[in-house]
């Protein structure tokens, strides 16, 4: 409870921050132009500083995790995805991964129930998890994607396409209070939200995996859901100038930013937010997007008795080779019959 | 502790942080310090007597440069160290699939949790923001407590790699814990169960230091049995120059039952291809331990030890090397050997004499697994067997941890099974296969202290066990690894009393017929095969 309240505490810092100074001039041109640039900088070349950091480490052993059958005998089908002996296997392993979440699937829960015979223990399937995860990191996606219309232009197709798509649920309402629907409502940013209050949700009571969470836990996660909140009220409760945000957004694209003067305090909100997120990525578990990339026990073919895989700092090392061993033993060996090198 | 008590029904954590629950080395929990003596035969670092127990643990006086210097070149060396611990999300997944979380009901065996353990290091050590931000960070400077809350919980991890089929990163606490161990190892930290088997395999070529005169004499002590059951002797031969294969095995079928039982089986089946096809089969007391518990110790130490069985099949010019029923030996054997200690190029791509079968996957190690073997020449019809002299046998099968998550080895055994025993039942989906559940002692984690450990460890495989034996009366569990065939036998008595444990080489002694053989009335373990219980009476 004390990691989620100080980093709420942090994350509400973070947003006051910005409502202030969007009156302030000078800080604007701070919140807009250069924290923006800065985060792009930090996140790049922290991120790829990573990354490097990481592919220089040695993999002096291939220790994936076989999760299927081996390949041996020519009649036993062998398991080419959940136990790859070929680069395809991995390839096909390594998307169903990523774009899946294979092994969260797998996900189960284990129960103690009382039955007639005494303690027993069950598992049963845990898919929420999983279905957080999905629609948490689908919905990013294409939040991230849609945004892509403020520095395109012209928007894409593409874009357009998966705007399309995201705005098909139709959620109308409209009187002379309280209206939504207009802009129209994108199913993705509702759903990230919900998700992600979700994940938070486990964190805060599901027991274990409260005990588990960190600062570092709670900060991504409420980090993002005050960038969607912030996302949700500039467009459907503060109604932000879309024309003058796209003049700024341009303008970051093409190194020549240009502040405007009509957007509420609410977009710095919501820029300055999405910079801290950015900027965070590299110093945080947040890393996990590259690194399942390089996850030893899932990226590698797991063929290492067919190819011989080489380690690259494989040391000497002293053995008992058979001569000592024989000096030490002869005399038993010979009074029980075995044959020696020497006599 | 009666079952019912040692089944645990609690797993909720408690209300204080873990950072600030300080661990406490309970009795039944921990295994005994390393004898100095061992330790020193290898010349590993810091020999000395200490205590777990004891508050001073008599660490050398640079212990955390040396710890923290082995980690940092650790992290350069491994990259599945700093992966690890760089990306975990805390997501819990793998909180309930460890054997030990399930059973002890304590959240610091939480695989999570375990690796946070180190992590927390690895954060105030080596990371920026840690660095920056201290415990609010989530890290932890190395003092004692901290020291001794990893080691504590760095032996109460088989490093059975069921976590992380669960992963979404396949981070696997497996590695985590062996590499933890390397670093306790650099400060001399080791136990007794470990250290001592590993001296011992150094010298006298198997883990239980057995000499060459008393791996003689058990084998004969088998022969006799045989041929009480047979009718002829089974003499195994024993550094046969040009044999057409070198057999090696764990040490521990070869000294207490019913891994013997397993031992025989391999004499019954190496005589009846003797005398049928003409194949020539040597065994080394040299090279005389399938098992490394140098995996356990250091990549280092697992090098050294596993090196003899290449130089042994160098020597007696073998064609490559046939490797009995074992779990963590064939983690070593897949996926370390050839890398370590390869290329084996003096010995031939790996091809079975009687069937033709070339072994394509094992052709840069050159090892074949007996039941690979096995089911090779059941297949092409090349044993004569009789299924029903298992009858008395209701079987389930138990995969081991490292044949299934480290090398996939899950058809090969359940078709000799089906082939030499009439009755097979498999456990619940989600306890089998690659999500199989530890024995409970694994990893080096079968020593007398730590027996409350082992037990309440074993509860999820017992589980199982018992669901099948409720439901079609099994009243055997099959395995192919002889740790297994130690602890599941303790395991079993204590929480599924009935059920035997098996070998599956057992069992295909039993069902083999074998050339000229008398009229066989008893099984491997001198009980009259089914049907047989009047003339066995008779006799």
């Amino acid at each position: 409870m004390k990691n989620f309240l100080i980093s709420l505490v942090a994350i509400a810092a973070l947003w006051l921050i910005p409502y202030f100074a969007a009156n302030v001039a000078v800080l604007k041109l701070l919140i807009a132009v250069i924290i923006p640039y800065a985060a792009v900088v930090i996140f790049l070349v922290g991120f790829i500083y990573k990354v490097i950091d990481w592919s220089k480490s040695a993999v002096p052993f291939r220790i994936p995790t076989t999760a299927g059958q081996q390949k041996s005998l020519p009649w036993i089908k062998a398991n080419n995805i959940d136990n790859p002996f070929t680069k395809m296997g991995v390839i096909i392993r390594m998307l169903l991964e990523v774009l899946a979440f294979r092994s969260l699937f797998r996900n189960t829960t284990m129960s103690v129930s009382e039955t007639e015979h005494g303690k027993r223990l069950a598992y049963k399937t845990e898919i929420f998890l999983w279905i957080g995860a999905m629609a948490f990191h689908y919905c990013f996606l294409v939040v991230v994607l849609r945004h892509l219309r403020f520095f395109l232009d012209p928007v894409p197709a593409c874009v357009q396409l998966v705007e399309f798509f995201d705005g098909l649920m139709r959620v109308e309402f409209f009187s002379s209070v309280f209206s939504i629907g207009l802009p129209g409502i994108m199913m993705s940013g509702l759903i990230l939200l919900a998700a992600a209050i979700f994940l938070l949700g486990r964190r805060l009571f599901n027991a274990k995996v409260k005990y588990i969470s960190l600062m570092a836990d709670y900060f991504p996660l409420q980090l993002i859901i005050a960038i969607a909140i912030s996302g949700i009220f500039m467009r459907h409760f503060f109604k932000v100038d879309l024309t003058a945000v796209k003049q700024l957004s341009m303008g970051l694209a093409t190194f020549s930013p240009v502040i405007p003067t009509n957007v509420g305090s609410i977009f710095y909100i919501h820029i300055f937010l999405v910079s801290m997120l950015v900027m965070y990525i590299p110093f945080s578990k947040l890393m996990h997007m590259a690194g399942v990339f390089l996850s030893p026990t899932r990226n590698l073919t797991a063929d290492t008795r067919m190819n011989r895989h080489i380690n690259p700092w494989n040391h000497d090392v002293k053995t008992h080779n058979y001569d000592e061993y024989e000096d030490e033993f002869r005399e038993v060996m010979k009074n029980a019959g075995l044959r020696v090198e020497k006599e | 502790m009666k079952p019912d008590e040692l089944f645990r029904t609690e797993h909720q954590p408690p209300e204080t942080e873990w950072t600030e629950t300080p661990a406490e080395i309970k009795k039944g929990y921990y295994c005994y310090a390393s004898n100095p003596k061992s330790v020193e035969h290898l010349d590993l670092p810091h020999a000395r007597a200490w205590n777990p127990l004891e508050e001073d643990w008599k660490l050398p006086e640079n212990w955390q440069e040396i710890f923290l210097n082995g980690f940092r070149e650790r992290l350069t060396k491994f990259r599945t160290l700093k992966i690890f611990m760089d990306i975990c999300v805390r997501c819990g997944a793998c909180a309930d699939k460890c054997h030990f979380f399930i059973g002890t009901g304590d959240p610091k065996n939480m695989p999570v949790l375990r690796a946070e353990l180190l992590r927390s290091i690895y954060r105030n050590d080596f990371t920026t923001a840690g660095k920056l931000l201290g415990k609010l960070g989530g890290g932890r400077k190395l003092t004692v407590k901290v020291l001794k809350e990893l080691w504590y919980y760095l032996f109460q991890c088989s490093e059975c790699r069921r976590c992380s089929v669960y992963c979404p990163y396949g981070i696997d606490t497996a590695e985590i814990t062996m590499l933890g161990r390397e670093l306790m190892n650099l400060i001399g930290l080791n136990i007794d169960w470990i250290a001592t088997p590993i001296a011992n395999c150094y010298r006298t070529g198997n883990h239980l230091g057995l000499e060459p005169h008393a791996i003689t004499d058990a084998m004969e002590f088998f022969t006799e049995d045989i041929e009480d059951i047979v009718g002829y002797d089974c003499k195994p031969a024993v550094f046969e120059e040009k044999a057409d294969i070198l057999f090696i095995t764990p040490s521990g079928d070869l000294f207490a039952d019913p891994g013997t039982f397993t031992a025989m089986g391999y004499l019954m089946l190496f005589e009846y291809l003797k005398r049928e096809y003409d194949l020539k089969v040597t065994w080394s007391t040299y090279a005389s331990e399938g098992g490394n518990f140098g995996l356990f110790t250091s990549n280092e130490v697992m090098k050294r030890l596993n090196a003899k069985m290449y130089a042994e099949a160098k020597r007696l010019g073998v064609k490559w090397i046939l490797g009995g029923e074992c779990g963590h030996m064939w983690r070593v054997i897949n996926q370390y050997m050839t890398t370590m200690n390869g290329p084996a190029n003096f010995l031939e791509e790996p091809v079975n004499p009687i069937t033709g079968t070339k072994f394509e996957n094992a052709r840069a190690n050159k090892m074949v697994h007996i039941t690979e073997f096995t089911a090779d020449l059941i297949k092409n019809n090349k044993l004569k067997l009789d299924p029903s002299r298992n009858d008395n046998v209701r079987m389930t099968f138990h995969d081991s941890c490292n044949p299934s998550r480290g090398m996939g080895l899950l058809e090969e055994p359940r078709y000799v099974i089906k082939s030499v025993c009439n009755h097979f039942y498999e456990m619940p989906a989600n306890t089998i296969r690659e999500h199989t559940f530890c024995c409970g002692g694994g990893s080096g984690l079968n020593a007398g202290e730590c027996e409350e450990l082992r037990m309440a460890g074993g509860l999820p495989r017992a589980n199982a066990v018992k669901y099948v034996n409720e439901k079609y009366g099994v009243n055997t569990l099959g395995t192919i690894c002889a740790i297994d065939r130690a602890v599941l036998t303790e395991t079993m008595n204590y929480w599924v009393p009935g059920v035997e444990v098996a070998g599956i080489h057992e069992l295909v002694g039993n069902a083999l017929i074998m050339p000229d053989e008398k009229k066989r009335t008893k099984n491997l373990r001198m009980e009259p095969l089914p049907g047989m219980e009047e003339e066995e009476s008779n006799e």
